[in-house]
Parts: C-alpha cells; sequence; structure tokens
C-alpha cells in the first residue's frame, strides 16, 4: 500500500522491541468476542491509476456548471477564481498544518488569520470579525445564540427574506436550546413589517440583504427599531461580491453581521467546503463564537500572531463555553483573503459593478419574455422572476435543453404559499451574452 | 559526493549571535509586512473591463465610503503568500506527533479528484438530474463509513466534529421527545478526560453536564457510571479509543448499563484511526458517533479546517437523522431536503455538507481498501506503541507500561524539579524540527504530553524522532535549562506573549494614522 511505509521486516524488529508476539497484543483491551477477525466487506487496495478511473467516471455523470450556460445561485455563486489562488492554497505548508496552536511555527497561518479578519471587518464595515465559521447558515445560528447571551433574551425573529435554509438550520438549533423564533412568511416582494414585530422580548431580528429573492434592503430603519427595543440586528449575506456595491450592513447600524464567504475565492463544490464570514461590535466581542487571531510580540520584540481569547472556547470553558465550535474553515478563508487580495478594492467594485450590469441586462431581457415578469425592484447580481406555471417544471425543462436555468423557489420552500411560480436566477461575470440569450431561447421554450 | 577540490567546504565557525541582518530576514526566513502596509487600494491583480454604461437597480443602497481594501498585484501577491507559507510547519515537512489530531499524510490523488469539474464545478441546487454521479459518491462513501462502524445509517451533513456531536446529540434529543421523555431526561454524561466539546455540545443541545470521573488506570468503569445512571439520564459521551490513547475495556457494559437505564450512547469518534477493521462501534453498542474525515481519511487540515464531521447512526436513532440525506430510487438517488413527512430533526447546514471532503475521503478509502484501513490502523498503534516502548524509561507513563492504541500519554512527573515544565520541552522540540505533540491535554493527568505518530512515517522517521527526544530528556536529566527555557531559538518567532494579545486584544490592522489618534485619546 502506496502510503504505507513501514514494511514486514519494519513491523517485526518494532513487535520485538516493544515485546509482542503479533499485533494484537496490542488490541488486546477490545473484549476478545468483539475484536473483528474477518476482513470487513469492502474491496481491497487500489492504484493511483484505479482510483482516478472510479471517481472520473463518477465525476463524469454530472453537469459541471462551466460547461453550459449557468443562472443558479440561492447562496452559492460561481465566480472566476484566479488560477494563483488555487496553487497558493496547495502550498504543503498551508494545506497539511493543523490548527496554529504552536504560534512560533504557525506565523503563516496566523497572519492571514490577521489579514483576512481585518479585510471581512472592512468589507462589513464593523469593528471586528472572526477568523471564519464553518459557512453562513451556521455563522447565522450562532449570531442569534450570541444575541441571546448578549441581551439575555431568547426569542429572535428571522425575516422571510432569509434563505430558507439558513432559517431551517437556526429554528433546529433554536429549538434543541428551548429558545424561540418567530417566523415571518417568504417574501419574495420584501414587503414585510419586521419593525412591528419587535416586541420588548426579542433578543435580535436576522434580515438578509440581498435578500434570498435578490431584493436589496434597508437595514436602518429596522437597526433603529431594534435598538429602541434593546434588540440587536443580525444582517446576513450570501453573496459577498455584493459588498463591493452595496451599502455594508455596518452604515445601517447592524450589531452582528454573518454571511457566506463562498463566492470569493472558492468553488461551488456541490455545497461544502465554504467559509463563514463573522463580524461584529467591539463591545461585543467577548461573545463572540469561534476563533479569533491577535497581534503581539515575541521575546525579542518582533510582531507576532497568536490565537487569542481562547477563554470564551469550550477547550477552557467546556460547558460554559460561547460555542462548542473547535475547527473553523481556515484554507476556504485563505481562498478568500488571496483572491480578495487580488482583487483589491479597485477589483472588487469593478467585479461588483459588473455583476450588477449583466444582471440587469438579463433582468431586461428576462421582462420582455412572454409569460415572464421580474419581480423585484431592486437587487444585485440575482433576482426572482414570476413564471406563467410550474417553475420546478420549466427548471427541470431547461436543464434537459442544456440550460441551468436558477433555482424554483419551491426547492427550498415546498410549502410555500404563493411561490409555485418563482425562478430565482443569478447572474454573476462569468455569464457572457450568448449565454443570456441561450437562456432567454430555453425559457420561453419551457413554459 | 561532494566536490570539494579549490573551495572550502566546512562552514567556518559557529557564533553564539546570529549575524544581524539589514532587513531582518534570516536567508531564506524572510521577515513579511501586513497586506495593509504593502499594498494599495488603486492596484489589482484581476483585470477586469469595466461595464458599458447602464442605470444600477440598487434602490438607493448604492456603497459610497471606500472600503479599506489594498489590491497587490499578482507577482506582488505570489510572493506574499509563499513567505508566509514559508513560516508554518506542515506534515508534507515533518512528523507533526499532535495526539488526538491524527496528522497523517495527505494524498495529493484525493486532491486532484476533489477538483475534477464534475466534483468541484457543481452547484448544490442544480436539478437532481444533472448531479447523480455527486449523490452517488455520497452514498458510496456513506455505505463504506457504515461497514467499517458496523452501524445502521449515517448522517453525512455536519461540516467537522464538533458539528457532528451536535448533529449526534441532537439526534438522542429527537428521539428522547418522539418517546415522550423530554421534559424529564435532562442530563448528559461526559467523563472528565473528554475533550472540551463534548460538554459544550451537550449544553448547546440543551442538556446538563454531569461529569463521570475516571479510574486510576485513564479508563472510565462501569461502576463509575452505574450510580449516576438514571430515569434522568438522556445520553453518555465517551470517546473510545479514549483521550488517554486506551481503549475503554469496559465499554460494552457501559453500553448495556447505559441502554438498560433507557439513555443513549453517543462515541466520540475522534480516535477512530486507531481500530478500523479491528473493532466496529455498532458492535459495541454506540448509538452515535462522528467520524473526523480530517482525522482519519486524510482530508487536509488546513491549518484549521475545513473538516468534515459525518455521525453514524444506530437503528434506534437512525430515523431522526437531519435534512438533507441521499435515498435510492431504483438505479437513480434522490436527495431528500424537506424535512417535513419524515422524522428528521432539522437541518445542521445550508447545503448537503462537505463534498470536497466526501471525494478526498472516498479517495482515501478507495486507495486503502478494507485490507489498506486494517493496516493502516495496526500500523498507527504499533508505531505509537514503539514509541512508547522507545521512551517509557525517561519519559513517565502515567498509567504504567502497558500497550496503548495509536497514541501515547506521558505526563509532566519525569520532569519534576528540573525547571523544565511540559510547554519547555515542547517548544525545545520546535528547535530541534518536530512540531511539539499535545501538550496539557487530556486535563486528567498533569502536564500531559500526548504523541500520535500515525501510520504515515517510516521506521527511519520514528528512530530520529525517539532518538531527539531521548536527547532533550537527557539534557533534562542533565539540568541543561538553556536548552529549554528560551526556545525556540530558531523559529521563525521566539516564544510568543500571549497574555498581552488577551489583555488588550488587537484583532485587525488600523491605519497608523487613526492608531496614533487612539492612543492621544487615551
Amino acid at each position: 500500500m502506496r502510503y504505507l511505509p513501514l514494511t514486514g521486516e519494519d513491523r517485526g524488529l518494532m513487535l520485538r522491541r516493544i515485546g509482542a508476539a503479533g499485533v494484537d497484543d496490542l488490541f488486546a483491551d477490545i473484549p476478545a468476542d468483539k475484536l473483528l477477525r474477518a476482513q470487513l466487506d469492502l474491496p481491497s487496495s487500489k492504484s493511483e491509476l484505479e482510483v482516478e478511473r472510479l471517481l472520473s467516471r463518477m465525476a463524469g455523470r454530472n453537469t459541471p456548471a462551466g460547461s453550459v450556460p449557468f443562472f443558479v445561485g440561492c447562496g452559492a455563486y460561481r465566480h472566476h477564481v484566479p488560477a494563483s489562488v488555487d496553487h497558493l492554497i496547495q502550498r504543503s505548508e498551508f494545506l497539511t498544518s493543523y490548527t496554529p496552536y504552536q504560534p512560533e511555527i504557525a506565523q503563516g497561518t496566523l497572519h492571514y488569520l490577521f489579514e483576512f479578519q481585518t479585510q471581512v471587518a472592512a468589507l462589513t464595515a464593523m469593528d471586528v470579525a472572526n477568523a471564519s465559521m464553518y459557512d453562513g447558515s451556521t455563522g447565522c445560528g450562532e449570531a442569534v445564540l450570541m444575541a441571546h447571551r448578549i441581551t439575555r433574551r431568547r426569542k429572535a425573529v428571522l425575516s422571510g427574506g432569509l434563505h430558507p435554509h439558513y432559517a431551517e438550520v437556526v429554528r433546529t438549533l433554536s429549538r434543541m436550546a428551548d429558545d424561540q423564533i418567530v417566523d415571518m412568511p417568504a417574501d419574495p416582494l420584501a414587503s414585510e413589517d419586521l419593525i412591528a414585530a419587535i416586541g420588548d422580548d426579542v433578543s435580535c431580528v436576522v434580515v438578509q440583504s440581498p435578500d434570498v429573492f435578490g431584493n436589496l434592503r434597508d437595514l436602518t430603519p429596522i437597526a433603529e427599531a431594534c435598538h429602541k427595543r434593546g434588540a440587536l440586528l443580525i444582517a446576513v449575506f450570501t453573496e459577498a461580491v455584493s459588498l463591493g456595491l452595496v451599502k455594508p450592513p455596518g452604515e445601517m447600524g447592524a450589531d452582528i453581521v454573518v454571511g457566506e464567504g463562498q463566492s470569493i475565492g472558492n468553488a461551488l463544490s456541490f455545497g461544502g467546503p465554504y467559509v463563514g464570514l463573522f463580524a461584529t461590535r467591539q463591545k461585543y466581542v467577548r461573545q463572540m463564537p469561534g476563533r479569533l487571531c491577535g497581534e503581539t510580540v515575541d521575546a525579542e520584540g518582533r510582531r507576532g500572531f497568536v490565537l487569542t481569547l481562547s477563554t470564551r472556547e469550550q477547550h477552557i470553558r467546556r460547558d460554559k463555553a460561547t460555542s462548542n465550535i473547535c475547527t473553523n474553515s481556515g484554507l476556504c478563508a485563505l481562498a478568500f483573503t488571496i483572491h480578495m487580495t487580488l482583487l483589491g478594492e479597485t477589483g472588487l467594485r469593478r467585479l461588483a459593478r459588473v455583476n450588477h450590469a449583466h444582471a440587469v441586462k438579463l433582468a431586461d431581457m428576462l421582462g420582455g419574455v412572454q409569460g415572464v415578469s421580474v419581480v423585484n425592484a431592486s437587487f444585485f447580481n440575482e433576482f426572482t422572476i414570476r413564471v406563467n406555471g410550474d417553475a420546478a417544471a420549466a427548471v427541470e425543462k431547461m436543464a434537459a435543453k442544456g440550460v441551468l436555468g436558477g433555482v424554483p423557489v419551491s426547492r427550498l420552500l415546498p410549502r410555500g404559499a404563493g411561490v409555485r411560480n418563482l425562478i430565482v436566477v443569478a447572474n454573476t461575470e462569468i455569464n457572457t451574452d450568448e449565454d443570456r440569450a441561450a437562456f432567454v431561447a430555453a425559457l420561453t421554450s419551457s413554459l | 559526493m561532494l566536490n570539494n577540490q579549490g573551495r572550502p567546504t566546512h562552514a567556518g565557525e559557529a557564533t553564539a549571535e546570529p549575524h544581524r541582518t539589514f532587513t531582518s530576514n534570516r536567508a531564506l526566513q524572510m521577515e513579511e509586512a501586513l497586506i495593509f502596509e504593502i499594498g494599495r487600494p488603486d492596484v489589482t491583480g484581476v483585470d477586469i473591463d469595466e461595464p458599458a454604461a447602464f442605470s444600477p437597480r440598487l434602490g438607493g443602497l448604492e456603497r459610497a465610503a471606500a472600503i479599506g481594501l489594498p489590491g497587490l498585484s499578482e507577482p506582488e501577491a505570489m510572493r506574499h503568500y509563499v513567505r508566509l507559507s514559508q513560516k508554518n510547519y506542515s506534515i508534507d515537512g515533518g512528523l507533526y506527533p499532535l495526539g488526538s489530531c491524527t496528522m497523517k499524510h495527505n494524498p495529493r490523488l484525493n486532491e486532484r479528484m476533489a477538483r475534477l469539474p464534475g466534483f468541484a464545478d457543481v452547484h448544490p441546487l442544480q436539478p437532481q438530474s444533472t448531479v447523480q454521479g455527486a449523490l452517488d459518491l455520497i452514498d458510496e462513501l456513506a455505505r463504506w463509513l457504515v461497514e467499517i462502524t458496523g452501524m445502521e445509517s449515517v448522517a453525512m451533513s455536519p461540516k467537522a466534529g464538533a458539528h457532528g456531536e451536535a448533529c449526534g446529540i441532537m439526534a438522542i434529543r429527537a428521539a428522547i421527545e418522539a418517546s415522550g421523555e423530554a421534559a424529564t431526561r435532562r442530563i448528559v454524561l461526559v467523563p472528565e478526560s473528554a475533550h472540551g466539546t463534548n460538554p459544550a455540545t451537550a449544553a448547546l443541545v440543551g442538556f446538563e453536564v454531569r461529569t463521570v470521573p475516571a479510574g486510576p488506570d485513564g479508563k472510565v468503569h462501569a461502576d463509575a457510571v452505574r450510580p449516576l445512571l438514571g430515569p434522568d439520564v438522556a445520553a453518555i459521551m465517551l470517546t473510545n479509543p479514549n483521550t488517554c490513547g486506551l481503549f475503554e475495556s469496559e465499554i460494552v457494559e457501559i453500553a448495556r448499563l447505559v441502554h438498560e437505564a433507557g439513555a443513549y450512547f453517543y462515541c466520540d469518534g475522534a480516535n477512530l484511526n486507531a481500530i478500523m477493521g479491528k473493532a466496529r462501534p455498532g458492535d459495541l453498542g454506540v448509538d452515535a458517533m462522528h467520524i473526523n474525515l480530517h482525522k482519519t481519511f486524510s482530508t487536509p487540515h488546513g491549518g484549521g479546517g475545513p473538516g468534515a464531521g459525518p455521525v453514524v447512526l444506530s437503528k434506534r436513532l437512525a430515523a431522526f437523522a437531519p435534512v438533507p440525506f441521499v435515498t435510492r430510487d431504483g438505479d437513480a438517488r434522490r436527495l431528500v431536503e424537506d424535512a417535513d413527512g419524515t422524522q428528521a430533526f432539522g437541518r445542521m447546514t445550508t447545503f448537503h455538507g462537505q463534498m470536497g471532503m466526501f471525494v478526498r475521503a472516498l479517495s482515501f478509502a478507495l486507495s486503502h481498501g478494507g485490507d489498506g484501513l486494517r493496516q493502516a490502523s495496526e500500523d498507527a498503534v504499533l508505531s505509537a506503541n514503539y514509541v512508547r516502548a522507545c521512551l517509557g524509561d525517561l519519559m513517565s507513563l502515567p498509567f504504567g507500561d502497558r500497550p496503548c492504541m495509536h497514541e501515547v500519554l506521558f505526563d509532566d512527573a519525569w520532569l519534576k524539579d528540573t525547571g523544565v515544565s511540559t510547554l519547555d520541552f515542547a517548544k525545545a522540540m520546535i528547535d530541534e524540527g518536530y512540531h511539539p505533540m499535545t501538550v496539557y491535554f487530556p486535563l486528567v493527568v498533569h502536564g500531559a504530553m500526548l504523541i500520535e505518530p500515525t501510520e504515515s512515517e517510516s521506521k527511519a522517521s520514528l528512530d530520529l524522532f525517539i532518538a531527539t527526544l531521548r536527547d532533550l530528556a537527557f539534557s533534562v536529566k542533565n539540568g541543561d535549562r538553556d536548552r529549554f527555557s528560551g526556545a525556540p531559538y530558531h523559529a521563525p518567532r521566539r516564544r510568543l506573549d500571549e497574555t498581552r494579545a488577551a489583555r488588550n486584544p488587537v484583532l485587525r490592522w488600523t491605519a497608523p494614522k487613526l492608531a496614533e489618534k487612539a492612543v492621544a485619546a487615551e
């Protein structure tokens, strides 16, 4: 087996040094009747070539986004990632290192995490950010728990524009912790009255912008209403590129900002691994979940970085910890931070403008199709269309014609009222005029 | 042979003080600034054309103020990150004996497979007809995990070990609710030797934590568990093999007692690497166990994630697994995403789990085969015992000289009155080119040093590691405290001041002007 360096001779010598007659002597603590004698019912070892063949065959049965006109979003977005990003994250010292618990030999990781935290704070216009979460939805769940700790209240109001899967994650976590949730109905027109839902017992309001239907929402009045009632505003985004063009939640009064960072630097990868972004105000930093990297000096007075404020964390606080989180999403955070560094302010703003311009163009084209109307008054690179007939069937028909034409809202909200004819459509810089024309043609013939 | 004719090949006189350099660089070890100090907002390493004029539809919510993001051209970015990488230790670069973390070789075949467009470039919400191969891969990995552990099914979506723990404990809570005992079964038993995530998870899911004492032999005993069990207990969370590197030999009896009391048995599977093909948690009475794909199945740790933590479940819990999950419709695979109409307890994450990690894990499993996985576990255990046998005379074994599983635990009794602490010893290992072992964990022994060599080390590599630790141990015994007290001397940084970092947290870069103003204001 190519990954196992010990030879039969080595094993014999080592057993002799240990004083064991055979390797099973070392497994003597396993109750004798539970020690497996037979081989597992699994195939035997395979060469690299054989594994490649098998897995390539499986991969070949999927339709890669890059092979067709592709307009799918709703929480994960296909953007162009520079070649240097993937090269750099595969460097051994990044890829095959552990959590930086020994900072003297992990300054590479700690240094980029410090940069990452600063970039995320700048992007969201917040004071501080942590070193990443698993993904946007788990970050959202943690944000609600954090708000409960800060306000000592246990009721969260979830906007009807919040990604339904994020809402489900929060609901699951809240139910398990015996906390309360107020669910607003699905809100494709961004017309809900969240402010009326903020009672004195509400800990936080969770609002997404751009929301799952693509609408941009002005968070300022909601933040003001929250603060009047002693509640916190949790702002959510699933498309980080939008912050290159859209007013950031930190400028609209958000107390905690959580988002999905996949769309910068990371592949679609069928849903994971992704990287959760998490930022807040300075005054709440000790209630934050997840790892934090901080600046310090070494014994010679040179600047260096360490993981810090770990007294919040499970390995110190155990059942009193702010969260049970141990792992973050280090390598995905690295991909994010490299891509963001390559873009810089100029590149990010331009990328965001291109996305918006393309989406506006597509919205105008689709608006002209018989039986199709654009629902949104405002959007970034994603919007919702209403079609004549069943949206899921139309999306299937388009797929059969070789166009991946968005997400039927019924897939996210199987029992949602009035959503059966809605499709959420994303358009990024990867889409060409030919792609858009193919989409319009496929949709026209699928209704 | 080195050609030494005509030029000197000796290294010259060693000096006590390293020569100071103008740049503070030390040859290949480069000092590197922050991107905020070297980047400029008007520089970009990505060429993008400005779009043609259009009228925006942002509803008046345009971002006006500067964001504060520096940019680097591609060559600058390349150099910045390459230099940073050179400040990291890695498993590719050296032995990484972190107990309970399983830092094994990360095959590059796995990286290539995960990057196949059919896996890396598919969207989680594409029509299911266009991702049958991806669903098949999840299902196939699930089959391997179920067979290796002897369990009924597996929930694939949890994103890391602790996330998997939460998933397992939530499934237990859902089962307890279904049987109408939610109000009474409020307690989860956790041994004091457990990972900190265990009690944190139980608390997260609304349970009260009660501690089970470990026996003097480092194990949890049925006699210690029995008096704690009752109608108020929901579950026990045991790590097996445990964090002292020992197989819990009374596990079958403990499982029987727990089940008899109407409670569930959660097993922390962090140490599965010791027992693949040797024992199956399902045969031991386990109801739920997470598997760290980033440990046992070689998906790279990536400097602290991403991980992946699928949870295998017993028959009693299988129905409560969260959405989404894959089922079979004849030859086709179908993704169930809606919890309604099922007993699923809810949802753990946005999409279907860590697909990129699933591909890597299956690539690893296929490469090994059932026979290779068993051999890997045997080699991991053999290597840990070899280290134990070769160091046990110098370093102290808290539970006596008896076989361990895939990691060997030393305590600091042998360092008593030497003036050298576990931390000092660990830092001196850095100077010798080794990543330290896990230190001060588990908490049940004093000054713990937990060594896990894994199956990836050759005998020559183990022998050099052992010789190095013996040399360090002799230094301790000879009173050579300098070698330890100031260590590391040769790393990119000397010891870092963690107290200062925590007392006055600086968690982001701030422009110098602003920083000066802040100081002036204080």
